[in-house]
């Protein structure tokens, strides 16, 4: 540490906050504007520095790292270019709702607004898609931002946070202290919830004879999987879960009906339609799970629990809305529901569904199936893995067929739908979780939207497991040109286009083996789960033209489900 | 149905920028936007006059409080309150019509605040609608431009209370 009398530089005193926020490692590219916070990182051996080849990557990585651990990711990158090549990475940090802060380099105060070189106004251009953002203006500031950025980052509903670090703000000195609470008068997050309307909820659901849980990411972010588990099984309710909220509830338990919505099981979404009680559960009425609005659980009487008051009445006018944080308040759900009553009926009716369109995939031909490997990696894990899924139809296999047990084992671009999300965020998933498997599964497509991180998963000797299911196309656009588009496959089929990933991956020197047959694909998930010592790369050449079902279309009923391809049939 | 907010937000860099681009991020209108100081040094009070059914309102409403630069939001409409607006209006005049000008000003107790041989410039306060009402009479005349405030308001009575340790 550079001392000038008891005066740090800004660089040391970006470092010294970092040391207090338990910091153990970020993400970064280095260049002109953060030069200085370098020079001081070069001394610095409290936290790993992962150098990424692109800033989207970084951010991505900080974000994986952010969800798999529930600690803060960070990332660090240089001014203008760096600062906007991060865009993506904040955009699908703040639609998924993970705490990172990044700290953006950014030309000298003097200088800005002149169009400096390498400057870019990222505080503006990133307004819109964080939490909040800061420019540090003096020195003497930058500590106590820096803690505001990384509190309001992870409390409440958590998000995103930019700082900005104008060049000569971090060669200023100042002296440190990081002593002083976080005082923000406009920033009060609500976590107890209003006791009259739990009393009431609670009323509610005891009452009910046909009660769903319908769970999103939030219950998984608020640490609240015991909570929730508690109040199911106690209650007899079965569970649903969006694509985030999967982990949230044990896949193989009984009372799990895995995810609803688009891509959702037949009998989730026959469980929504029919139930007489909905809970939502830090989630969002989001339009890829409920299809038409106004048909959605359209019977129910609808209580969302939510800690941010603006997703309650956002998409769905509710029954009672509970403002809190669902960790809180399932607790005392648990607490304040007494008797239970006969659930047996309404749990065979869903039994019944289960039955009439089971979720199922064919093998007899010999074909490769995606749903064949996944299905195969969740038992040969026993789900005992962290699995980060890219965007498109192996993102949907991955949430129908893996059987999730825990919370933060599931990692997917959900709400902004980022292609090229799953690999960076596996390594960043890697430099915090180390006592599970990292299963990075990516569509080919998706693969070569990050492709440039498979160099910084060797470089670091990052043990994940890097899956690529390709079929050849960028599948789930295929699949819309099939069903909604008139089978006109425009610029979709990557046949002609793919590069050789198996090469790609030798030629990095990662382990790197290709199936096409089911055999092949038991022996290459068998051979990957053994490797432990850096990554291993594996294709799954599967059908080509092989499609996900269920499926609702875009803004249609859930109820008008389509179970087969070229079949749709109508529910009732 | 129209709406009168009124913000108190931290008079900080960017905190204006920040709820204008929730505005238009959100497909959420505008009518009208004033900004000022308050009685606290570094407070600022914002209006915000805009419209929309009730699930409209009530998101801005929540998704003005979730900034984190926003101290106090309170919808107006259901209380009782004043609302004013500052008008300047340059009109062109001919010889003769100085006398007529000069009175519809008095009815709209405004004043002439500037005047040359061609144009003369009125300045005129008082709820939104009257300022509506002279530029619709005044009209006759050749407006040559207006340049309005919009709306601040303040509740009647009992007032917002801001946070005490902050009063200067
Ligand atoms: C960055 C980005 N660009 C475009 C899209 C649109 N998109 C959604 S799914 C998809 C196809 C994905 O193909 P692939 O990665 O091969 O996965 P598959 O669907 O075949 O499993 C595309 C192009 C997107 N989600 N993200």
């Amino acid at each position: 540490m550079k001392k000038s009398g008891s005066k740090l530089s800004g660089a040391a005193i970006f470092f010294e906050s970092l040391k207090q926020e338990n910091v153990e490692v970020i993400f970064g590219i280095p260049g002109g504007a953060t030069i200085k916070i370098y020079e001081e990182l070069y001394d610095i051996d409290f936290l790993t520095h992962i150098l990424a080849k692109h800033e989207q990557g970084a951010t991505h990585m900080a974000e994986g790292y952010a969800r798999s651990t529930g600690k803060v990711g960070v990332a660090l990158v240089t001014s203008g270019p760096g600062a906007t090549n991060t865009v993506t990475g904040i955009a699908n940090a703040y639609m998924d709702s993970s705490p990172i802060v990044v700290f953006t380099g950014q030309v000298p105060t003097a200088l800005i607004g002149n169009d400096a070189f390498q400057e870019a106004d990222i505080v503006g251009i990133t307004r819109p898609i964080t939490k909040h953002n800061f420019l540090v203006r003096d020195v003497k500031d930058l500590a106590e931002t820096i803690k505001k950025a990384f509190f309001i980052a992870s409390t409440g509903r958590p998000g995103p946070v930019v700082v900005d670090l104008p060049k000569d703000v971090i060669a200023d000195t100042h002296t440190f202290d990081y002593s002083g609470k976080v005082e923000i008068r406009g920033y009060k997050p609500n976590y107890s919830g209003h006791k009259n309307q739990i009393k009431k909820a609670a009323n509610a659901i005891q009452k009910a004879k046909r009660p769903l849980l319908y769970v999103g990411g939030g219950v998984i972010m608020s640490d609240a999987a015991k909570e929730l588990t508690e109040l199911a099984r106690k209650n007899n309710i079965p569970v649903t879960m969006t694509l985030q909220g999967l982990g949230a509830f044990p896949g193989n338990d009984k009372l799990s009906l895995g995810m609803l919505g688009m891509h959702g099981m037949f009998w989730a979404n026959m469980a929504v339609n029919n139930c007489d009680v909905l809970v939502a559960l830090g989630a969002r009425f989001d339009d890829r799970v409920t299809g038409d609005i106004d048909s959605f659980a359209s019977k129910a009487y609808k209580i969302h629990v939510d800690i941010d008051p603006t997703a309650i009445e956002k998409n769905v006018l509710v029954d009672l809305p509970i403002v809190g944080d669902v960790k809180h308040i399932m607790s005392e759900l648990s607490e304040e529901i007494k008797e239970v009553p006969d659930r047996t009926k309404w749990l065979k009716q869903i039994e019944g569904w289960r039955k009439q369109c089971p979720l199922t995939y064919k093998t007899d031909d010999g074909i490769l199936r995606t749903a064949y490997v996944i299905e195969k990696i969740s038992e040969k894990t026993k789900g005992n893995a962290v699995v980060i899924s890219d965007v498109g139809q192996h993102q949907m296999w991955i949430a129908q067929f893996f059987k999730f047990t825990q919370p933060r084992t599931h990692l997917s671009s959900g709400g902004l739908g980022t292609m090229g999300f799953g690999l960076p965020a596996a390594i960043g998933v890697s430099m915090g979780i180390k006592d599970k498997p990292i299963i990075s599964i990516s569509g080919d497509g998706g693969f070569q939207m990050n492709i440039q991180e498979l160099i910084t998963a060797v470089a670091y000797k990052r043990p994940i497991k890097i899956f690529i299911i390709n079929n050849s196309f960028l599948g789930m656009v295929r699949q819309w040109q099939e069903l909604f588009h008139e089978e006109k496959y425009s610029f979709t089929d990557l046949s002609e286009a793919n590069p050789d990933f198996v090469r790609v991956g030798k030629a990095l020197g990662i382990p790197s083996y290709a199936a096409s047959s089911m055999e092949e694909a038991d022996k290459y998930i068998d051979k990957a789960l053994e490797m432990t010592d850096g990554p291993v790369l594996v294709e799954f050449r599967v059908l080509k033209e092989d499609m996900v079902f269920p499926m609702v279309p875009s803004g249609a009923s859930i109820s008008d489900m389509m179970i087969k391809r070229h079949n749709p049939i109508r529910m009732v | 149905m129209k709406h009168t907010i009124s913000i108190i937000v931290e008079n900080r860099f960017g905190a204006f920028d920040r709820i204008a681009t929730m505005f238009s991020g959100k497909g959420f209108n505008i009518q009208s936007i004033s900004i000022g100081e308050t009685e606290v040094k570094d407070l600022s009070r914002m209006t915000i006059v805009t419209s929309g059914d009730e699930v409209i309102i009530q998101q801005i409403i929540k998704q003005l409080n979730r900034l984190i630069d926003t101290i106090k939001v309170v919808d107006l409409t259901e209380s009782d309150r004043t609302e004013r607006e500052l008008m300047l209006i340059s009109l062109n005049y001919q010889k003769g019509s100085l006398e007529e000008i000069k009175n519809i000003c008095d009815i709209f107790r405004g004043n002439i605040v500037d005047i040359n041989n061609r144009s003369v410039m009125i300045e005129i306060t008082g709820p939104p609608a009257k300022m509506d009402a002279a530029v619709n009479v005044f009209a006759q005349y050749g407006i040559k431009e207006v340049a309005r405030s919009g709306t601040v308001a303040l509740k009647r009575g009992e007032q917002i209370k801001l946070p005490v340790k902050n009063q200067v």
